[in-house]
């Protein structure tokens, strides 16, 4: 699909249907600005509701307006945990056994025969887990005991333990992840999910990023829009205060005044679009209006003390701090209101020494919030449509890392050949393991999914061929996939 | 069914891949009693479904034909396609069948059917009959290939004629003019003058017009009128800036390295350069070799050196256990991709895992380019100025004058410095430097091997670190370890150390020694002695006290201390060694440090380093710095007076009754300037092999190339080196197909929102056919060659070549360009785009320029011009997604609160928020195109921004002050100074009932008042009562947002 040539076409129509206007003598009457601006005229600006379109005016030049994908779509949303840093496998997902037999012994050296490592030396030895595994649920899923709550929606969740990447190293491999390029100047998954879908959200960003712990290696390009227009990028939200940036009014402007401005400017911008006749200008208005309708819902979003007593106990929120459960919440408050794409970031598990502490630690975090954001989507239900991705950038070596100096010891490197991701919801086939990796946890042993095979099955459950959402840069059809990516089938429901 | 069908082209395609054999399975049985394959009947059409569009007459992709069949039988740019009665061994098989690793065909559309593939596998088993009549219909197109437009260098086409003669006024309008006549339609007229002067002032300076040169082009009705103000326009200074930032986005310049760590760097004075270049106007050849080769012409001097930071704006990736190598490899990598895009409108990039798929660019040829930048170092050199240079010069005659008297009140020192030296030069014992060391780092730090055995760590500089170096030597007794410290030019200010200024601690030193033959059993070696060249504070023996919070430090103050530095450790025995051999480990401990609020300094790690060993006697540290001490090895009588003077220098601190005149020099050495810096590239010593890289991994080289240029352009120039310099000659050579049409279709986007050829990065076959060809070629032409006539003595003008303020003023003076931008309901029909330019576009201004107008309308702001990255306000909490906690944001105090928007500090992590809302590209890449967007997060940064606050205040300040007697003034001045142009009745009482209605808001809010009208509420406005300000302050506000105040119309 590509949107360009729709983009123009509206922009077309919009413009000569502004003209018939005034080439029949109306003007540009407030009728047909009615009809142009059905967003600035709506008297309840407040009001939002989930899956409705009406929020956006496809005849406006906005290239975030709802679209139709090729097929016929599972999911309409997504909720990407993403755990920055990288999360050890072995020590919540990947049960070895294989690993405590040679705990101590060097990996053999076939395995890391042109294998590049980050941190260690080839001769590090491998190093068994400390955590116990069991298995949860009717799917018999395998987790650590690192994880108190995920066990509660094991039959909900698609694990796949045969992940893989090309990058080892945190900031490309982010960028990988999250762009399908190692290099900069790709569009984000966000973006291209917004290019290709728009938007719901009438009064919020299409595609909004969270953060907890840490800055990201891969900064902001994470959520950038690459070549893609940049109405497609994400809109990072503030950690405190305001989410979004300049979102309130500077310090004495009421709202009143907000207003009374707004309403100038669009009176004195409606009567440039009567003289200069550019569709943009009536583009411009419309952004003006949809900035006054952020800034007057926003603080309601923000407000999680409105929410009841159990729910915030169910993820562990506490309103006002800055937490990776409020963000869980704040993703599922974010979706109601149309947003398409939330992105949340939780830098902090880098594990290289320590890593036992590390994810324990880690997952006091997160397990909690992560459990309940799916129990939550779900009582709603709005997990049906939903897709919730959880998953770092690689995993971790089987081999053990220390600094060369003592310091730091028990730790794991940075692994490409093999980690772990869970899915759940729209669409993917709940309560499955998929894939396996070898006796030592080293390479993948059955059932590869590569990143790009990845996007191209979420892509699959929004509705998309990954081979024909591109987008025309530098002459050439450019897509999320590159030039690969296969669904994975076994992960469909 | 669908789903059926593609799983059948899935097992095709493993089959295929397995064997490639087709079995003769279901699909081909079926149809058993099938007749020959018939080309015409059942081949020619898939042919001409599928693959004509491509690979027709018109584009003929890869350089195949399928259309013609001598063609189609000669095959493209991968051979043959049709191997005649062997379809395993036909390409066309395997590309269909999308094997080999090989983008399936046809590309980007549906796969064909089963049965298709199958038709053409019989065809081509069957003798790929293709009878000669089939060729008929195509026949008389039967010819070599025509070259792509691009390729071929252009040479001036004739004038179009046109019927309205008398619009023209210069030949750009003839172009445009006859395309809308066929077109049937008719340019709008001209612009008004106030529009005309705003958009003047926009597109070559960047910023609005004052209101008095408003006013003073309005009062001109001089013919000249409008050619003067072009000429002002481009000799003012700021149209440097302007255009500069043009080119600083295809340059990807930024103030940061990028990735993870996003640390600083400091290149600000290459875009110092860039704007210089633009207001000198030197020529755009000059410019470019400049750029990719400035160090390599002859005598370079310090400019041309600078302007290699082209190469250097790179990201570079600094993460912890990164591989250099690696992102060494991805910044030659960026390198050849801007200077594809910028230079020659050319994805060459697409060429580095396999040759490209459109244009004509092996897979070879994509190292042979990358080979010619496979040759550097990467400095970071100081580029003092003149102030910096005179001072320095003055302390250096200070201190030439103390030594001076030292020679002339003692006359026998020639003689004492004589004795001296002979004793000094006993001093010396040999050292064998340590061979082969494995070496590693904490953090992951990784070390680049240098030919002298000096290793450099790469990557990430730790808080804290420690180095191990680990080698077998088959020395016995070795009594000593000489540590040397190293200054190189990639380190800062020289090194040797790897802080900010150069500046290295080191903590701990330490030695285990091993049997080769039980590499196990380490013992750790009592060091007792320590001694060093230069120690501060005589702290060379906190090296060995055991104690990490304490350290050597080799900081001998300003002007003394980027120097190289050595230590000697002795065992407190000498060490017996090992028969079969050694093994060593050394430490070297950098603890102290521990980052903290001084880390944006960076931790003062060792840059460079080298061990040795020695077994003479009682070994310690050398006191003569090394370059004395290389002096020394010279006779006497063939040094130089500089050379004499350095051992002089070094030997007077020796001397004691010269205390008095040390200190003398030492303090006047205390007062010496550093200057700014900035990264450079230089050759380096020893060339450097560069090989394919299979399907683009680096980790796969194979074969060997040489420097060379893509094949299918002009031939290098004879006379030129195989070198940089030879390439950056190639860019600029006359013959050149690109360079000249590449650069004019980006300057034309600039004025006209898009270009002639849309894509500016890409000239190649697949970008849309240009929509003025002969335009093009006219204004590449003019601005390649020379002016021939129009200044009417048709005299050859070597100074206009390649000048780009002419190419402007060609451009600003047409008709085309002077059009009103109004647009008209027929041509909107016709031509929605605008393509044919029947109207001048309306252009939201980029993202700087959107500062720019606020602070010029509100008089705050400073027109300064370079110097380093300034930090106007952000956002609390903008910069909480970097990374780093080291990443403070320092807001500017003064001036350079106020300075414009291109001087703003580039953060390629986190890209300053109000600028990359407006589309202000990354710098993560090159950039020739910016997109234009119009989002609600632009309407709430112009609105709320503080930045953008503080100039609306200002602004209602101005207006208050400067505007007139009455409201109607004011606001007839303040909506000038926005827009340029008077309000018209409706628009000025929309305005005063604005005012009016905030007037009530304000009238009984004392504190609503001060905070909307002061931008700090310990300094509120004087002369003004706040009541009054604050309503125009909304005003303001609302004026600037206005869709008209940041469009250029």
């Amino acid at each position: 699909m590509n949107h360009e040539n729709e983009i123009k076409t509206e922009a077309k129509k919009m413009v000569t249907r502004r003209h018939f206007f005034k080439d029949c003598g109306i003007g540009l009457s407030s009728m047909a600005l009615a009809s142009l601006l059905s967003e600035a005229a709506s008297a309840n600006p407040q009001s939002t509701s989930k899956g409705t379109s009406k929020g956006r005016n496809p005849q406006l030049n906005d290239p975030l307006a709802p679209k139709k994908p090729h097929f016929a779509p599972k999911a309409k949303r997504v909720i990407y945990l993403f755990q920055a840093g990288a999360p050890s496998q072995l020590e919540m997902f990947d049960y070895k056994p294989g690993l405590a037999k040679y705990n101590g012994k060097p990996c053999p050296p076939e395995l890391l025969k042109g294998q590049t490592l980050a941190f260690i030396k080839p001769d590090a030895a491998l190093f068994a887990t400390e955590f116990k595994f069991a298995k949860h649920g009717q799917s018999g899923a395998e987790m650590s005991e690192a994880l108190a709550h995920l066990p509660k929606v094991a039959d909900q969740i698609t694990i796949i333990k045969s992940m893989m990447t090309d990058a080892i190293n945190h900031a490309p491999a982010q960028i990988f992840m999250q762009t399908g390029s190692m290099q900069f100047g790709r569009p984000s998954f966000g973006s291209w999910v917004t290019y290709g879908l728009g938007s719901e959200a009438r009064d919020l960003p299409a595609f909004v990023v969270l953060s907890s712990a840490g800055g990201t290696s891969g900064g902001s390009s994470l959520w950038g829009s690459g070549f893609l227009p940049t109405v497609f990028q994400g809109v990072a939200f503030r950690r405190g205060g305001d989410p979004i940036l300049s979102l309130a009014n500077p310090r004495g402007v009421s709202r009143e005044m907000q207003r009374d401005s707004l309403d100038a400017l669009k009176d004195l911008n409606e009567h440039l679009l009567e003289r200069a006749g550019d569709a943009e200008i009536a583009t411009r208005i419309n952004s003006f209006e949809m900035a006054y309708r952020m800034q007057e819902s926003a603080p309601d979003l923000m407000d999680l003390s409105k929410e009841t007593k159990a729910t915030l106990e169910l993820y562990g929120a506490e309103p006002g701090k800055n937490t990776y459960a409020n963000n869980c919440m704040l993703a599922r408050r974010l979706v109601e209101r149309g947003v398409r794409f939330v992105q949340l970031y939780h830098e902090a598990w880098d594990h290289h020494g320590q890593v036992h502490k590390g994810v324990k630690e880690q997952c006091k975090e997160t397990d909690q919030a992560n459990t309940a954001l799916l129990l939550d989507l779900k009582q709603r239900g709005l997990l049906d449509d939903t897709i919730v991705i959880w998953g770092g950038e690689f995993g971790r070596t089987p081999m053990v890392q220390g600094e060369p100096d003592g310091s730091n010891a028990l730790g794991r490197d940075h692994h490409n050949k093999a980690f772990t991701m869970w899915l759940a919801g729209g669409g993917f086939k709940p309560g499955i393991t998929i894939g396996e990796t070898d006796e030592l946890g080293f390479n993948v042993a059955q059932d590869p999914v590569h990143v790009h095979d990845l996007h191209a099955t979420i892509l699959h459950l929004l509705g998309f061929d990954h081979t024909k959402l591109t987008y025309r840069f530098q002459g050439r059809d450019f897509r999320l996939t590159d030039v690969h990516g296969v669904v994975v089938d076994k992960a469909l429901a | 069914m669908v789903k059926n069908l593609k799983t059948f082209v899935i097992l095709l395609s493993i089959a295929a891949a397995c064997q490639f054999v087709i079995t003769s399975g279901a699909a081909s049985e079926q149809s058993a009693s099938r007749q020959t394959v018939d080309f015409a009947r059942d081949v020619r059409p898939i042919f001409e479904r599928n693959c004509f569009g491509c690979h027709g007459a018109e584009r003929a992709m890869s350089q195949l034909r399928l259309d013609v069949k001598r063609l189609a039988m000669k095959g493209g740019q991968s051979g043959a396609v049709v191997i005649p009665g062997d379809s395993k061994a036909s390409l066309l098989m395997r590309r269909v069948l999308g094997l080999g690793g090989e983008q399936r065909m046809p590309f980007g559309r549906e796969p064909l059917k089963p049965e298709q593939i199958e038709i053409l596998r019989r065809w081509i088993d069957e003798g790929a009959v293709w009878p000669e009549w089939e060729s008929g219909k195509s026949g008389e197109r039967e010819i070599e290939l025509p070259k792509h437009w691009a390729y071929v260098k252009p040479v001036r086409p004739q004038l179009p004629s046109v019927k309205d003669s008398k619009w023209a006024r210069n030949p750009i309008d003839r172009f445009i003019l006859s395309r809308l006549e066929k077109e049937g339609l008719r340019p709008s007229p001209e612009a008004d003058k106030s529009t005309l002067i705003r958009r003047l002032s926009l597109d070559l300076t960047g910023l609005p017009p004052t209101l008095e040169e408003i006013d003073d082009f309005l009062a001109d009705t001089s013919p000249r009128a409008y050619e003067n103000l072009v000429e002002r326009l481009l000799a003012s200074p700021q149209y440097g800036e302007r255009w500069g930032r043009w080119w600083l986005d295809a340059a990807r310049y930024a103030d940061t390295n990028g990735f993870e760590k996003d640390r600083d760097r400091s290149i600000w004075p290459y875009r110092d350069w860039v704007i210089n270049a633009f207001n000198a106007d030197k020529p755009f050849d000059q410019f470019m070799i400049e750029q990719i080769a400035g160090d390599l012409l002859p005598d370079a001097t310090l400019d041309q050196r600078i302007a290699t930071g082209f190469l250097r704006n790179s990201m570079l990736n600094e993460e912890g256990a990164v591989d250099p190598e690696q992102f060494r490899v991805e910044g030659l990598i960026d390198r050849v991709d801007a200077i594809g895009k910028a230079f020659l409108g050319m994805t060459i990039n697409c060429a580095q895992c396999h040759a490209h798929k459109f244009d004509p660019i092996k897979h070879d040829e994509y190292y042979r380019f990358y080979a010619f930048l496979n040759q550097d170092e990467e400095p970071e050199i100081e580029v003092p100025t003149e102030a910096e240079k005179k001072k320095r010069a003055g302390i250096l005659a200070g201190i030439a004058k103390i030594e001076d008297e030292l020679l002339a009140k003692n006359p026998d020192l020639p003689q004492r410095m004589a004795e001296w030296e002979l004793k000094a030069r006993e001093d010396q014992v040999d050292w064998t430097v340590l061979e082969n060391a494995d070496v590693i780092g904490t953090n992951g730090v990784k070390f680049e091997e240098l030919l002298d055995r000096s290793l450099i760590p790469r990557g990430d500089n730790p808080p804290t670190v420690v180095y191990y170096a680990k080698a077998k030597t088959d020395l016995k007794n070795i009594t000593g370890f000489r540590l040397e410290l190293l200054t190189d030019h990639t380190l800062p200010r020289g090194g040797p150390g790897r802080s900010t200024l150069g500046m290295a601690l080191l903590s701990e030193f330490t030695v285990e020694a091993a049997p080769a033959a039980q590499p196990d059993k380490w013992k750790r070696l009592t060091i007792s002695g320590a001694t060093a060249d230069y120690a501060a504070e005589n702290s060379i023996k906190l090296a060995i006290d055991g104690n990490p919070k304490t350290s050597w430090s080799i900081d001998a103050g300003p002007g003394l201390r980027n120097q190289d530095r050595l230590a000697v450790f002795t065992p407190q025995s000498p060490v017996a060694g090992y028969d079969g051999g050694t093994l060593l480990k050394f430490s070297l401990e950098q603890k102290e440090f521990g980052g903290g609020a001084a880390e944006r300094f960076e931790a003062p790690n060792i840059g460079r380093f080298r061990i040795s060993l020695t077994t003479a006697p009682k070994p310690k540290a050398d006191p003569l710095p090394p370059n004395a001490r290389r002096i020394l090895s010279i006779p006497a009588g063939q040094r130089t007076a500089e050379q004499r003077r350095e051992v002089f220098r070094h030997y007077r601190t020796t001397v004691p009754e010269f205390a008095e005149a040390n200190k003398a020099a030492t303090d006047l050495m205390r007062r010496w300037p550093y200057a700014a810096t900035t990264l450079v590239v230089t050759p380096r010593p020893v060339p450097r092999e560069t090989r394919v890289f299979k399907r683009g991994d680096w980790k796969r080289p194979g074969e060997a190339v040489t420097p060379g240029t893509p094949s299918f352009l002009h031939p290098f120039p004879s006379d030129a080196p195989r070198n940089r310099l030879g390439l950056a000659r190639w860019i600029a050579d006359k013959n050149n197909p690109l360079t000249a049409r590449v650069i004019v279709n980006r300057v034309w986007q600039q004025y006209f929102g898009q270009a002639l050829v849309v894509s500016p990065e890409d000239f190649g076959m697949r970008c849309e056919t240009p929509s003025h060809p002969e335009l093009l070629d006219w204004l590449a032409v003019e601005f390649r060659d020379e002016a021939t006539g129009r200044q009417g003595d048709g005299a050859i003008n070597r100074d206009s070549q390649w000048s780009l303020k002419r190419t402007h003023k060609l451009i600003v003076m047409s008709a085309t360009y002077r059009q009103s931008s109004t647009i008209k309901p027929e041509s909107l029909q016709a031509d929605p785009t605008n393509r044919l330019l029947a109207r001048a576009p309306r252009l939201r201004v980029e993202a700087e320029v959107v500062r720019d107008i606020a602070l010029r309308a509100s008089g705050l702001l400073r027109l300064k011009i370079g110097g380093p990255s300034v930090y106007p306000p952000i956002p609390d909490g903008a910069m909480a997604v970097s990374f780093r906690s080291r990443s403070v944001w320092e807001t500017s105090k003064g001036e350079d609160k106020y300075r414009r928007g291109m001087y703003t500090f580039w953060k390629r992590s986190v890209p300053y928020p109000s600028m990359s809302v407006f589309d202000a590209p990354n710098a993560d890449m090159s950039c020739t195109r910016r997109t234009r967007s119009n989002s609600p997060l632009q309407a709430l940064t112009t609105l709320n921004d503080a930045a953008f606050m503080e100039a609306a205040q200002s602004l209602a300040l101005r207006v208050w002050k400067e505007g007139g007697a009455d409201e109607r003034a004011k606001m007839i001045y303040g909506f000038r100074l926005c827009t340029g142009r008077r309000p018209d009745e409706y628009e000025l009482n929309r305005l005063l009932a604005l005012l009016r209605k905030q007037q009530e808001r304000f009238a009984g809010d004392t504190a609503a008042a001060v905070y909307v009208s002061s931008p700090d509420l310990n300094d509120l406005p004087s002369g003004v009562d706040l009541h009054n300000l604050a309503p125009w302050t909304i005003v303001a506000r609302v004026l600037l947002n206005l869709d008209e105040t940041i469009t250029r119309q």
